[in-house]
Formats: structure tokens, C-alpha cells, sequence
């Protein structure tokens, strides 16, 4: 398979702030917020790729086992055990296993990649993620010949997890892709961020992060990765399947019924920064479009 | 004592506008500054809704008179949390940009009934002088009844832009309608004394 070197996906410019960002990590979180200094770019291209606070990174996440405000997954996480973690990984294989934490970090190696992140909800941020291909994990298994499709399922944990006490969503959460998808070089197992472990409010100790789609698609804190014969049905499809499609490409052009997605706002910047547009395929179009070749995405959201 | 009430009423109605401007001025708003004033004014206009509609039954339940004295207030005071919350949607997230708003206006239903309450809320402004409740004697009891119909367009306003009814959007829903449904319950009585 092509190895995708980062510098193709992530400008140079974020590359070398990334360096100081490095460098700043050691004066704590505190220096981390200097980094981006408000004005310091005027371009709305300068805008989209710089780098997310590690502060606003942590402490505005969508996670709803641990509550729906966006406060609250760092309020609520901070005590929730990542260890013992086991994942299963099953269905439509020759020989289902079972991988331990500790094994996944020691036959693969976190590399920094790099990501935009656009949420449904029409913000984005830019995150300095630590993860490989999910393909490196998935070839540890050979599919049968009727795997078309893969499900992730994360943990249930009611007693740890707050909100999974109420009826948010068809917990455990769910979420899904087209084997294609999850082969593509793109799709990353995330293991941390800005160079750390990851923290329990955005997914440890394992998450997948898929950079074109829009962010509920990249499920945290999994537990089970199931190949399946016909497209499953992520949480979100259940709570609403007029609004949430399968696939949830970022796409400006098709709307979410009741909002707009054709702009966003850019996490971090004060109320004196514009809304951007929204690109398609979150930017990414380059690498992923032939995926979706002679596909009709109006009906295929 | 008492005539220090409704001056005391206005100058706490102010504090929510000198917090979010307090925020604003000393960069306090969080990592999504516009939509953090989008949603404290959004939810304060639904607070003050509440309030407005807390004052009959208020005056029912303890028999005093006081309440109805700052219905009226209170009531402009939803318009004007309401006036901010659309301007900062018009001003701040959008730039005056009119066309994404008027396609929103018009697609998006959250802002379509969002936008509605608002207007709705013009009649009610331009009649709540003393001389108005003069000259339109028993149609001015009739013409602000609308405040059910626009607290009503409100939760759904916040219903439809959030993602789930969980739980803040469910909240005020169940208090807009417990409100309400008071009020049939006192009509009701009022009929069966007369």
C-alpha cells in the first residue's frame, strides 16, 4: 500500500508550528494557550490549519456517556479505569482474536498525524493526534469473503459512565464503515494527542478517527471491531435516521435537515474571526473522493 | 418597602447583560466565543419567558397583587435578551451576511419559528405602554395571550437546534408547558366561580 507521508497531508506551515508546540509542551498547558495568538494569521487558510489549544482540545469534547454538555466529558472522565482494556476483534473472520492494550502499543507504533476535525454541529478543530493505520490492526485477521463492512462498537460502562444511565442514545455506541474505508490510509487508531497518552475525554485508551468525516463517526473508547456483512446501524442512524446517514461525509453541499453545513467556526478564535467554509470531504478530498466514485452523496449522507 | 420592588425587579433582570458583556470584554467566553453569547442570550430570553409566565400563577398562589406588577417588565426583557440573541446571530456569527440568513430563515426551521417568536414579540413591545393598555381596554388582554404561543415557539426554537432533547431542551419544554397548563386550570376555576 502507498505510504502517505504527512507533509502531503498536513501543510508545511502547521508542520514547523508543530515544533514549537513540541517544544512549549515541557512550560504546560499555560504556554500552550500563547501559541495561538489571536490576529496572528489573517488568511482564512492560515485559520484552518493552525494547531487547537491542547486546553480546548481537552475540554470541549462530544461524548456523551459522560454527559451532553461539552464541559462535561473532561468534568466527568477523569476517574473512568482504561486499564485492563481488551479489544475483540470478530465476525466475518477466519479467526476471531482478542488484543490487550499493551499489545496494540507494542506491535504498532504512534506516529503524529496531524487532523482536521469537523464536528456536525458546525465547528472545527485542528488536532495533533498519535495513531497508525487502522489497516495495520485490522490485517492481524483475514476476512471472509462475505465481510463488506465494519462495526466498532465502544464500551458500556453505566456505573463509570454517567450518561449512559439515561436514554441519550441505543448505547453502547455504535459506529460503522465500508471496509475501504477502514483500509484507507487515513483512518487512524488514535492512542493520544499533542504527543500524551490520550485522555479519557477524547476516547482512551483506543479510538479510531476517520479525518473526512464528521466527528461522531470516530468512535471512542472501543472495545469491539466486528466484521459484518451488511451495513450496520451506528447510534446516531438509530436516533435519527433522517439526519444522520452512514457514511456522514463532510460535505457543505448537503445540509444536516435543520441546519446549515455549509460554513464552521473555528474552535479557539475570538468572536472577531469569521465563520470559513466548509470544504468538502473536510479537505480531504484528494485522498478519499475515489472512494465514493459515481456515488450519488445527496442520497448516500 | 414595596416601591423599591419593581426597581429592585429591573436592576436584577440587567445582571445576565452586564455577565455576558463582562465575558465579552474580558475574553472569558470559552473555545466557541459566539455561539457561548448565542446560547446565554438564547437561554436567558427562555428564562425571562418562564418568569413572565411564573407571575399569574404566583399571584394565585399567594394572593398578592405584587406579581402582576412586573409581568409587564419582565416581558420586555424577554425582548430585549431576545433582540440581543437574534443580533448576535445577524451581527456577530453572520457579518450581516443576509443571504445564509434569509436561506436559514426560510429552510431551517429552528430559525424560521426561532425568528417568528421574535416577531412576534413586536406587536407586544409597541402595546405595553400604560396609554396602549388604555386604549385597547379588553384587546389587550387578548392581543398578549401571543406570549403563550411565542413560549412555546421558543422551546421548540431550542429543541430543534439542539442535537438531542436531553436534557436542557427537554427541561425548559416541561417547565413552558407546567406554566401553561396552569393557566387553563385557573380559567377553569374563574368559570366555575362566575
Amino acid at each position: 500500500m502507498k505510504k502517505i507521508k504527512y507533509s502531503e497531508i498536513t501543510p508545511e506551515k502547521i508542520y514547523k508550528n508543530r515544533r514549537s508546540f513540541v517544544k512549549s509542551l515541557g512550560y504546560g498547558a499555560s504556554s500552550l494557550a500563547l501559541a495561538t495568538i489571536p490576529f496572528a494569521s489573517q488568511s482564512q487558510a492560515d485559520d484552518r490549519n493552525e494547531l487547537t489549544s491542547f486546553k480546548d482540545i481537552t475540554t470541549y469534547n462530544n461524548y456523551y456517556e459522560f454527559g451532553t454538555s461539552k464541559s462535561d466529558p473532561y468534568v466527568n472522565s477523569q476517574n473512568f479505569k482504561t486499564s485492563p482494556w481488551t479489544i475483540s476483534i470478530e465476525g466475518e473472520v477466519e479467526k476471531p482474536i482478542k488484543i490487550s492494550m499493551e499489545e496494540i502499543t507494542e506491535t504498532f507504533t504512534s506516529e503524529e498525524r496531524i487532523y482536521r476535525l469537523r464536528c456536525v454541529e458546525g465547528w472545527s478543530m485542528v488536532i495533533p493526534w498519535m495513531g497508525f493505520s487502522l489497516s495495520k490492526l485490522l490485517s492481524k485477521v483475514n476476512p471472509t469473503s462475505k465481510a463488506k463492512y465494519i462495526e466498532f462498537e465502544s464500551v458500556y460502562d453505566p456505573e463509570q459512565m454517567k450518561g449512559q444511565r439515561y436514554p441519550v442514545l441505543n448505547w453502547p455506541y455504535k459506529e460503522g464503515l465500508r471496509i475501504d474505508e477502514a483500509m484507507h490510509p487515513l483512518t487512524t487508531v488514535v492512542t493520544g494527542l499533542y504527543g500524551k497518552k490520550l485522555p479519557n475525554q477524547n476516547g482512551a485508551p483506543l479510538r479510531i478517527f476517520i479525518p473526512w468525516k464528521y466527528g461522531f463517526k470516530s468512535a471512542k473508547a472501543i472495545v469491539k471491531i466486528k466484521f459484518v456483512e451488511k451495513m450496520p446501524t451506528s447510534s446516531w442512524m438509530w436516533a435519527s435516521p433522517r439526519e444522520y446517514g452512514f457514511y456522514s461525509n463532510v460535505n457543505p453541499n448537503v445540509d444536516h435537515p435543520r441546519w446549515s453545513q455549509a460554513t464552521e467556526r473555528i474552535i479557539g478564535k475570538d468572536i472577531w474571526v469569521p465563520r470559513v467554509k466548509t470544504l468538502m470531504f473536510n479537505g480531504y478530498g484528494d485522498e478519499v473522493a475515489n472512494l465514493y466514485t459515481g456515488m450519488d452523496l445527496k442520497k448516500y449522507f | 418597602m414595596r416601591k423599591y420592588f419593581k426597581p429592585g425587579v429591573f436592576i436584577l433582570s440587567t445582571i445576565p447583560f452586564l455577565l455576558i458583556f463582562y465575558k465579552i470584554y474580558f475574553n472569558k467566553l470559552g473555545p466557541e466565543p459566539v455561539k457561548e453569547i448565542t446560547h446565554f442570550t438564547g437561554e436567558w430570553t427562555l428564562i425571562f419567558i418562564c418568569l413572565t409566565l411564573s407571575m399569574t400563577p404566583l399571584k394565585r398562589l399567594t394572593n398578592l397583587n405584587i406579581w402582576i406588577s412586573f409581568r409587564r417588565m419582565l416581558g420586555l426583557f424577554v425582548f430585549f435578551y431576545a433582540s440581543l440573541h437574534l443580533l448576535t446571530y445577524v451581527g456577530i456569527d453572520y457579518r450581516f451576511n443576509l443571504q445564509p440568513i434569509i436561506d436559514d430563515v426560510l429552510k431551517k426551521k429552528y430559525i424560521f419559528i426561532g425568528f417568528a417568536a421574535w416577531v412576534l414579540l413586536l406587536p407586544l413591545v409597541i402595546t405595553s405602554s400604560q396609554m396602549m393598555i388604555k386604549l385597547l381596554k379588553n384587546n389587550w388582554k387578548k392581543l398578549h395571550r401571543l406570549i403563550y404561543v411565542i413560549a412555546i415557539f421558543g422551546a421548540l426554537h431550542y429543541i430543534w437546534l439542539s442535537k438531542t432533547i436531553f436534557f436542557r431542551p427537554l427541561v425548559y419544554l416541561v417547565i413552558i408547558l407546567v406554566l401553561l397548563a396552569l393557566r387553563i386550570k385557573i380559567k377553569n376555576r374563574n368559570v366555575n366561580y362566575g
